[in-house]
């Protein structure tokens, strides 16, 4: 039954590639925007906490159609990005990348503050007096500690990623192997006749991928858990 | 051995002043070389002040010298952040990185600090403490007692300026403590290093501290030898009648195995000690003796109830001669008899206690306190002989210099 044509194993390299890179790359930024609303006091923490969820409530083109006023090859970030680093986003599938990041940052971030905010303050404090520079202490003491939480935030936009439609299709159209992702590639199926085999084929493969990935942080988070009961130490 | 850190600077300086909701911090005290204990009850802002002399708290205004060094001066706006004071802490729950092994925690600090700096091996740490079996195992598999003795480690091996213990002992149960005491008084005496040791038990205080400083309120009401700070005017300055306590010093008479208690002597008499007790540097034991646990007796009362107590005593006649009668078939449990006279009497206004300071044969002092009411039952006047009477049980071993445990 599940004989994809050449077209959907597109879409599928497609979307993996979209959702890692997405992953990966907004990921030091999710860390740091966790770490100012975990930690931080300053002011504007407010604003910052409501930007990071906005993708979260806005609808999804919206989210897309500002990606376009901003990022495409006129917008003013766009423009910088493709004089400065020849990195074109509109219609490509970096666009799509940048896209499934906007959406889901969010819930990286909250993944990831929720874990920062749970590491016990004493330890880090505890560390400061050993000698360790407030660097070394997010290096050594906060991050693995949050570790659970950095990977269930990871997965959770890899997963959003894997399943975003209206942002990416509004931002980077629904370009068959430029910018189609599985999503698009069902829409397509859906809109044309005699594509419910398609679509199938191509749902069973989200279902797939979506529960492997569950598995996998499943199974990473409770490597990174061992050894570290807090209990009362 | 070496007078600890008896060549350096004048490690601590502290003047500050700090407030928070319903509380006010005022304090101003210096720490010597040795082990100073940090006295007063919970909620006195013991706490707080570790915080401040760590870095880990501005103060609102004042000063805290560091071996020296300004580490924070408010009027000059000097602040030197907690990394670079190099003042370790043992917090009351160890705190140690749970995500490390034992080893890897004991190293942590060890690594931020130059060669030249460090004054302890990493061998003779985990000796002393006695933590070499431990090293590749997860903090959350150690027990309490053991946790503390890594975390006593890894502030040592981090090179401290000034080691900082903020009630290392409190959340251990007594066991415990008992066996953490001893590696106390080693790191005490064999690491050359200055200790801030911050408790609100007597029986720490009387065992590990060289110099008392004691607070209340957030005001430092006194500074100076344990003896002074926890006996004589401690009625006075507001510590409650379970809070007195006197200290006495003897040497070890013998160990009695059969009975598991120590024999200590006294010039005033022989005092009982529940467990073993290996005697210190000096041979000397020091212990508590809370004021609560006194009974006094007078020369009447010893003639019948104890009198054969006192005809076994070698120069001591105090009692009437007269023939035994059957009252003097009564006896009495506690074995700890002392003998002394009535220095003074201090005497509640309206209150139901009084506190009775009795000189001890050797001259030391023995706080008892009585009811009013017992006071004049016995008629009790200064200058008359007494005869003290402590129970063993009432006698905290855990505040006994060089007790071994149970």
């Amino acid at each position: 039954m599940l004989q994809f044509t050449a077209e959907e194993w597109v879409a599928i390299r497609l979307s993996l590639q979209v959702a890692a890179v997405a992953t990966v790359a907004s990921l030091p930024l999710a860390i740091l925007a966790a770490w100012l609303l975990a930690r931080g006091r300053f002011r504007g923490r407010t604003l910052l906490d409501a930007l990071v969820h906005l993708p979260l409530v806005l609808p999804p083109v919206v989210t897309g159609y500002a990606l376009l006023i901003l990022f495409g090859r006129k917008g003013p970030v766009g423009a910088f990005f493709e004089a400065n680093f020849g990195l074109v986003f509109s219609f490509r599938w970096t666009g799509a990348a940048l896209a499934c990041a906007v959406m889901g940052f969010p819930l990286m971030v909250r993944a990831i503050r929720l874990a920062i905010e749970g590491i016990d303050r004493r330890l880090e404090e505890a560390a400061s007096t050993l000698g360790a520079s407030p660097w070394w202490v997010f290096v050594t003491v906060t991050l693995p500690l949050a570790l659970p939480g950095l990977i269930a935030g990871a997965v959770l936009c890899f997963a959003k990623a894997l399943g975003e439609f209206g942002a990416t299709i509004t931002f980077v159209s629904n370009i068959p192997g430029e910018t189609q992702t599985i999503p698009s590639a069902i829409y397509s199926y859906t809109q044309t006749p005699g594509g419910d085999a398609g679509a199938v084929r191509l749902a069973i493969v989200a279902v797939l991928i979506s529960l492997a990935a569950l598995i996998v942080s499943e199974l990473l988070a409770r490597r990174a858990v061992r050894g570290q009961h807090y209990g009362a130490a | 051995m070496t007078e600890p850190g008896a060549a350096i600077d004048t490690p601590i300086v502290f003047n500050c002043a700090l407030d928070r909701p319903g509380f006010t911090l005022d304090a101003a005290f210096t720490v010597g070389p040795g082990l100073t204990a940090l006295f007063g009850p919970s909620g006195c802002g013991k706490s707080t002040i570790v915080r401040l002399i760590a870095g880990l708290e501005r103060p609102r205004s004042g000063q805290i010298l560091l071996r020296g060094q300004t580490v924070a001066d408010v009027a000059n706006g000097i602040f030197v952040p907690p990394h670079r004071r190099r003042v370790s802490v043992v917090f009351q729950d160890a705190h140690l990185f749970p995500h490390l092994t034992v080893e890897r925690n004991l190293v942590y600090g060890r690594d931020l600090v130059p060669m030249d700096q460090h004054f302890a091996s990493h061998d003779d740490v985990i000796s002393v403490l006695g933590i070499d079996h431990l090293r590749t195992r997860y903090p959350a598999t150690l027990s309490g007692g053991e946790r503390q003795r890594v975390a006593i480690g890894r502030a040592i091996l981090a090179a401290p300026r000034l080691l900082v213990m903020d009630e290392p002992l409190s959340s251990l149960d007594t066991l415990r403590k008992l066996e953490i005491l001893p590696f106390i008084e080693t790191v005490r005496d064999r690491f050359n290093v200055p200790i801030l040791y911050v408790t609100h038990a007597i029986a720490e205080v009387v065992r590990l501290a060289s110099r008392v400083v004691r607070l209340e309120n957030g005001r430092v009401t006194g500074t100076g030898l344990p003896a002074e700070m926890l006996g004589h005017g401690a009625g006075r300055a507001g510590l409650s009648r379970f809070a007195l306590t006197s200290l006495l010093t003897g040497r070890i008479a013998r160990y009695d195995e059969a009975y598991a208690i120590t024999v200590i002597d006294h010039p005033a008499g022989e005092i009982i000690v529940p467990g073993r007790v290996v005697p210190g540097l000096a041979g000397v034991v020091r212990m508590a003796v809370p004021a609560a646990s006194v009974t006094l007796a007078t020369g009447h009362v010893i003639g019948r109830v104890i009198g054969h107590v006192m005809e076994h005593r070698a120069g001591a006649s105090s009692g009437p001669s007269t023939k035994p009668s059957r009252d003097m078939e009564a006896r009495i449990s506690i074995q700890t008899r002392l003998n002394g006279e009535i220095a003074a009497i201090e005497r509640d206004l309206d209150g139901p206690f009084a506190r009775v300071a009795v000189t001890l044969a050797g001259g030391e002092t023995l706080q008892a306190s009585l009811t009013r009411r017992a006071i004049d039952a016995l008629s009790l006047r200064p200058g008359d002989q007494v005869c003290a009477l402590v129970k063993a049980v009432a006698i905290d071993e855990s505040g006994v210099s060089g007790h071994a445990g149970v």
